[in-house]
């Protein structure tokens, strides 16, 4: 299959991320968006990475996969805190800063 | 791998070992002698300064061309591990009275303090995406530091989720550099460029998002909207030493990234980084007229000096790369001093419950405690750009940079930014020595020296503003 079918692909799972994290009001949801975007990055990494028989791209996914893996450590985390005080996680509940 | 690679990095290598220590001696440190943690964490950031302005520059690289450590990484070095120190500082006495006394942050600063070191050293787009994501997960978890408190659980949560999302820009920035070049190395990249074998529209379109993936670290507009709120929400010592450090860490991914893709795509970039360095000044500086809280304030400042930064990156896109780069590293060093000076106020006026922090708080505070006045107008007037302060020698050379590159419109509205800027600054000062008020704040050894020796740099340096551009200028960049 020529490349552009891969990158086509990676371009439109990476706009659906973009839109999941600025349209979805919840935070889990804004989550997977995130995660959608990274995975589009690591496809254009893949692609790009057989096209240009350069070993490098490979080995990027490697390392955005295990930053994603802390990054999610951290983000939930970060919402099991906020569930226990508010009993909510919705974003727009989180209004005390005037944003 | 040999001894030499280890030498290039000593100064991350330092802070980062000793923030692995920290975090094993919390273990065994009891509940109320969390201070030795903090000792611990000063005495290995002392280190990491000593190593870094002991260090030699070298014009190679380490680690098969990972990283570099050239006098542009260096100073750097030093300046994350002197601001690191001032944090430390900040933070000791304030946790202490927030009965919130924990290992963990200092902890946690360190491995931040790490990564923006590791940004400086970067020479590789692996190393640009590690040092950004060790430098911010460990942010993220201190802006929430206060687990109890829902403004510090709001402020971390966002600062995730958009932080997050910029790395998501980066990243795919990356993946598109790669695919212009099949190559993740700044080496790689330029050669790819020189010889002509790269995609300049893919190389393009991955310098455009790298742009506005570090542009949201910055907090330049219209990529600001966390910048406040998570200012706000924060710890106010993690504050302080944020919007000094992570603004440098990020400016120095830039001005390396920018070197490297500005021969290629100067025409098409440099508009776009003007736009948004007009942007960030016209929109930093009228946003904070209307602030009343202290903290949003010194955020919204944050915003406008990122925006008189963006002048000097254009700069960089000129002739005049070498003094554009040498005037910006000024600037972040004479922001970064001013800037811990003012936080050291805010800190020292901060009530529990995230009380004192409304410039009505501030009211009377000036005339009760002369010498915090006193220090509060010096960085005001610094952050101005008032002759006589360390402030306004930063503005002079970058507006400098910006005439001789050509630049007269961003000059222009710099200059006018800066006018406008003043009323909010001296409100602040206004409002300290002009009205009546029952303030109070918290006297500390620490934050008074914080405040006092702040207020004596920014004086005293600004007395001999030549040697230390110079000093800024041999801080030079390694060209791949």
């Amino acid at each position: 299959m020529p490349l552009s079918y891969y990158l086509i692909l990676s371009a439109i799972m990476f706009l659906i991320g973009i839109l999941g994290v600025l349209l979805r009001r919840n935070p889990l949801i804004m989550f997977m968006s995130l995660e959608l975007m990274f995975n589009a990055a690591n496809l254009a990494f893949v692609a790009f990475a057989a096209y240009h028989q350069a070993l490098s791209g490979q080995l990027f996914v490697f390392f955005v996969m295990t930053v994603a893996a802390a990054e999610v450590a951290v983000g939930l985390a970060l919402m099991v805190a906020i569930f226990r005080t508010r009993h909510t996680i919705d974003v727009d509940e989180l209004s005390m800063l005037q944003g | 791998m040999s001894i030499n690679d280890f030498l290039a990095i000593l100064p991350v290598l330092v802070v980062l070992v000793t923030g692995v220590l920290v975090m094993v001696a919390d273990v065994f440190l009891p509940e109320g002698r969390k201070g030795i943690a903090a000792l611990l964490s000063g005495l290995g950031l002392a280190a990491g300064l000593g190593a870094a302005l002991a260090a030699v520059p070298s014009t190679g690289t380490a680690f098969a061309g990972m990283v570099v450590a050239d006098g542009f990484s260096l100073f750097l070095d030093a300046l994350f591990a002197a601001v690191g120190l001032v944090g430390i500082g900040l933070a000791y006495d304030y946790f202490k009275r927030m009965r919130l006394q924990r290992g963990e942050y200092y902890t946690l600063l360190l491995f931040s303090i790490g990564g923006m070191m590791l940004m400086g050293h970067a020479n590789d787009l692996v190393m640009f995406f590690l040092a950004l994501e060790l430098l911010s997960i460990p942010l993220y978890i201190l802006s929430g530091f206060f687990r109890a408190r829902l403004a510090s659980q709001e402020a971390a949560l966002k600062y995730f989720l958009l932080g997050a999302f910029s790395s998501g820009f980066v990243l795919y920035g990356i993946a598109m550099v790669f695919g212009g070049t099949a190559s993740i190395n700044l080496e790689g990249i330029v050669a790819a460029v020189r010889d002509g074998s790269a995609n300049l529209t893919f190389l393009l379109v991955g310098a455009a998002l790298l742009v506005v993936g570090f542009a949201f670290k910055v907090s330049a507009v219209p990529f600001h909207a966390w910048t406040p709120d998570v200012y706000e929400g924060a710890p106010s010592p993690l504050t302080g030493f944020m919007s000094s450090a992570t603004k440098a860490a990020g400016f120095a991914a830039l001005i390396r990234l920018l070197l490297v893709v500005f021969p290629a795509l100067g025409e098409n970039l440099a508009p776009v980084v003007s736009g948004l360095a007009a942007l960030t000044m016209i929109a930093g500086n009228l946003i904070a007229l209307v602030q009343t809280n202290i903290k949003r304030l010194l955020a919204y400042s944050s915003i406008a000096h990122a925006g008189y930064l963006l002048i000097g990156l254009v700069a960089v896109n000129s002739s005049a790369a070498g003094d554009a780069v040498a005037a910006m590293l000024f600037y972040l060093v004479g922001y970064a001093i001013a800037n811990l000076g003012a936080w050291s106020v805010v800190v020292a006026a901060e009530q529990a419950e995230g009380r004192g922090l409304e410039l009505e708080d501030y009211s009377g505070l000036g005339r009760k405690y002369p010498w915090l006045g006193v220090a509060m107008l010096v960085f005001m007037l610094s952050f101005i750009g008032v002759p006589l302060t360390l402030g306004f020698w930063g503005k002079l050379y970058l507006f400098r940079v910006a005439l001789e590159s050509g630049l007269f419109g961003l000059a222009v509205i710099g200059i006018a930014a800066s006018l406008v800027s003043a009323y909010y600054y001296l409100r602040v000062v206004v409002y300290m020595f002009f009205r009546d008020g029952e303030g109070v704040a918290r006297r500390d050894v620490w934050l008074n020296l914080i405040a006092i020796g702040s207020a004596a740099a920014v004086v005293l340096m600004a007395l001999v503003p030549g040697d230390l551009l110079q000093v800024a200028a041999q801080a030079v960049l390694r060209v791949p």
